[in-house]
């Protein structure tokens, strides 16, 4: 009794799979991913009288076919993990749909306990199923549970335990009939599997040929790995194929299903297995999509529900992200004055305090979002909203489910393309996702703001307003097109199926929002966090060495010394009070400073590599300052406002109140209005911050990140260098 | 009377007679329930038309047309 026993949950997506394994593991739960891929994976332990119970939530899936990638881990799982038990949650409102996924588990011969969960549902519906007699005809255990409430979680443990110990690690694959064309061929390549011992030591014969029927692509190509009888098994399977379309116009996959189903059926059929009390009860999931999935009225809601959320998520996560700014800061001028100043007292103020803050201001913005998102696709909500919004953004190769992470985004101005990229996990087509996550970073996310405001502040003094509504529009149209052409390009082919279920609308626990918003919030700190800290000393280094020359800052410190004695000489001339005089030397220093600090970036790495670019940027319009403070517009959008400054000798700048930089800026002759333009096009466009970078290597890979990277720098510049040289001509 | 899934109107009620898709888009939609000899009810239509919302074996379903076009059905009486 002390060996530990492994046991997978699985089910349906909307089944309540994730509700019951928070319900049974508590705290007791790890979160993770699947090694180089964005499937989530769940484990978590469980004590039932001293025996260890390892439970492993596995993703989500209506079949163990090969097709999606949920699929493939599923099947993995239960086969290279050792699973004794696998505990399949059923929507029991609808049960023959979910039966689906469970012939499948029959026929893979593993041990298995049928857990019919929302019974409460059940019963309020007016159905009535004999669990017991279910039990009976499909010789699996059954248990009643509602996983909202936690009922029937302890049965689920004591019959997994039971049946773990009873099984004894045996598979006993279901032999049920798939009709007189493909049983015979079914029965011989069976035979031929077993005695070629042909990848028997992970899958039973049988369940291996009828993946061969299937035409199962993972199955297949693990056969051609091992060669031996493989060619065999898929001529015989070819000779079926043809059989099937001659005989009934349809291939053997289809007429499997059909079997299963009907198998299924022939089970429900039974007498007082399943019985509908009444056909037509009040159903209010019907009744609220009426009203919220209307033709009219749903999109209404829809925006205003897409608003709220993002009203609250950026309006409620201000105050935290406020106040970690705010201890950040007071932790960056603790440490300038503990520490003397020079180079280490601007590697730990500006790299590494000024590099951490910027990461964890996100988190309270991704906590906020991820547990507004979690609780509308948990109450079935988002489900409504890509059936809404699909055919809209399908014409630019998109899912209706795409809308949300791109408004989180910045689709409306404000947002924040970390969350927006991480909202694209509800995505379940790899394609649209891809594109979604490549083309999210194009919104007016909130860091962009200033630098906005700050150009259209200096150039259109009479229609800002207009001039950032039509900034907006121009993300949407960048989104969208570029999205169309990416996937008739690099990210080409069909779309994904986009058939999905719509979920009845039921309240999700805090808990499991709670849990699920934890675990996203920490990932990001966890794994984003050394990335990011790491990028933001290296962008630290670059704007910092090599440093002014000595003879450099001598000129510097003469100057200060002249200055000094300068307003002494004029403080006794003019006779000012001690207060005045302090007041002038302050502003006289500062200028010297500012002076200091632009030669300082102008010698600095990213200085020469701001120089440097200038032959090829000055193409779009663009002098060294704007290469430099684009350059730090990499670390975050905002801080271009701040290199701006620093590079026009201006010091210190505030991005939140750049009035004398707009005036500067109104003031240089370079600003022509086809540059300002071309500027405007090319921050809106061009390479993510890093910490979005990371974030999209994060939700699909390096290589995509990177790719995105290049391509929007690229594309940033080529729109600009159009309008810059266009404008010029007119 | 036989048509295409994508000419059913709202709250139409139908049998499906045939799938004609293979290869992923015929495993998704039989996946979900829709194979021959299922009743389906049109419950409603998105904002443009499509995609289509359906009811079968009691639970609610979403699809495109263009994948509605791969489905044949029977309408009762």
């Amino acid at each position: 009794m002390s060996e530990n026993i492994t046991v997978a949950l699985a089910g349906n997506p909307n089944s309540g799979k994730t509700t019951m394994f928070n319900a049974i593991t508590g705290a007791h739960q790890r979160v993770g991913n699947y090694p180089g891929i964005t499937v989530e994976r769940k484990e978590g332990t469980y004590k039932h009288n001293g025996q260890n119970v390892h439970l492993i939530d596995i993703p989500g899936t209506y079949s163990l076919t090969a097709y999606s990638l949920e699929e493939v881990v599923a099947r993995e799982v239960l086969v290279d993990e050792k699973v004794d038990v696998v505990v399949d949650i059923i929507d029991a409102t609808a049960l023959e749909r979910s039966l689906y996924l469970a012939v499948q588990f029959m026929e893979l011969g593993i041990p298995l306990i049928l857990a019919l969960n929302m019974m409460d549902e059940v019963k309020e519906k007016g159905i009535r199923i004999n669990s017991a007699r279910l039990s009976e005809l499909l010789k699996v255990p059954v248990v009643e549970t509602v996983a909202l409430k936690g009922v029937g979680k302890e049965d689920i443990i004591r019959e997994a335990v039971e049946v773990a110990r009873r099984s004894g690690r045996e598979w006993k694959p279901l032999e049920t009939s798939y009709g007189p064309d493909i049983d015979p061929i079914l029965t011989g390549m069976t035979h031929m599997i077993e005695a070629a011992y042909f990848m028997t030591q992970q899958y039973p014969a049988r369940w291996i040929a009828l993946k061969y029927l299937e035409g199962d692509e993972k199955i297949i190509a693990a056969g051609r790995q091992i060669g031996s009888i493989a060619p065999k098994l898929e001529e015989m399977a070819a000779k079926v194929e043809d059989i099937c379309q001659r005989n009934y116009n349809s291939d053997p996959e289809a007429i499997i299903a059909d079997y299963r189903y009907g198998f299924i059926n022939s089970v429900l059929r039974q007498p007082d297995v399943l019985v509908m009390e009444s056909h037509q009860r009040f159903d209010k999931s019907d009744r609220l999509d009426k009203v919220l999935a209307h033709k009219f009225l749903g999109p209404i809601i829809m925006v205003a529900v897409l608003y709220a959320v993002f009203h609250i998520t950026f309006t409620v996560g201000e105050y935290p992200k406020g106040w970690l700014e705010a201890f950040f800061g007071w932790l960056g001028g603790t440490f300038t004055i503990l520490l003397p100043e020079g180079l280490l007292q601007s590697l730990i103020v500006s790299g590494i305090i000024g590099g951490v803050g910027s990461v964890l201001s996100f988190v309270p913005l991704i906590f906020i979002m991820f547990a507004l998102v979690t609780f509308m696709e948990d109450l079935g909500y988002m489900a409504r909203v890509a059936y809404m919004m699909d055919r809209v953004v399908r014409l630019f190769g998109l899912h209706g489910a795409s809308v949300m992470p791109l408004i989180i985004s910045g689709g409306l101005p404000g947002g924040c393309a970390v969350p927006g990229v991480m909202a694209a996990r509800t995505l379940k087509s790899p394609k649209e996702r891809l594109a979604t996550i490549i083309t999210a970073p194009f919104q007016v996310c909130g860091a962009k703001i200033p630098v906005f405001i700050l150009l259209v502040g200096a150039f259109f003094e009479q229609s800002q307003a207009m001039i950032m509504f039509l900034i907006t529009l121009g993300a949407w149209a960048a989104t969208l097109v570029v999205s169309r052409i990416l996937r008739w390009t690099v990210i080409k082919g069909e779309s994904t199926p986009f058939i999905m279920e719509l979920p009845p609308y039921r309240l999700p626990t805090l808990r499991g929002v709670l849990i699920h918003t934890w675990d996203r919030a920490w990932q990001y700190l966890k794994k984003a966090g050394t990335i990011i800290l790491a990028i933001a000393i290296l962008l630290w280094a670059a704007m910092t060495f090599p440093q002014l020359p000595a003879s450099q800052v001598e000129k510097f410190e003469e100057q200060t010394k002249a200055v000094e004695q300068e307003v002494v000489a004029a403080a006794v001339q003019e006779n000012l009070s001690d207060e005045d005089k302090a007041m002038l030397l302050e502003e006289k220093l500062s200028e010297i400073k500012a002076k200091q600090g632009e030669a300082a970036l102008e010698y600095s790495v990213a200085g020469r590599l701001g120089h440097a670019i200038e032959p090829v940027m000055s193409l779009a319009g663009f002098n060294w300052q704007t290469n430099i403070a684009l350059i730090g517009g990499f670390a975050a959008k905002e801080v271009i406002v701040v290199t701006l400054g620093t590079a026009y000798s201006l010091g210190e700048v505030d991005p939140e109140e750049a009035g004398s930089l707009t005036e500067r800026i109104a003031a240089d002759p370079h600003w022509t209005l086809p540059a300002v333009l071309a500027l405007i096009i090319f921050v809106l466009l061009y390479a993510p911050c890093f910490v979005t970078v990371v974030a999209m290597a994060r939700e699909s890979s390096w290589n995509w990140a990177l790719f995105a990277l290049a391509f929007n720098t690229g594309l940033a510049f080529v729109v600009a260098v159009i309008i810059f040289q266009v404008g010029s001509r007119i | 009377m036989v048509k295409s899934m994508r000419h059913m109107c709202l709250n139409e009620r139908a049998v499906i007679k045939a799938v004609a898709a293979n290869r992923e888009l015929g495993r998704r939609i039989r996946d979900m329930g829709l194979v021959p000899g299922t009743e389906v009810l049109i419950v409603g239509r998105a904002p443009l038309q499509d995609p289509v919302a359906l009811r079968l074996k009691g639970f609610t379903l979403t699809l495109r047309n263009s994948e509605a076009d791969h489905i044949t059905v029977e309408m009762e009486g």
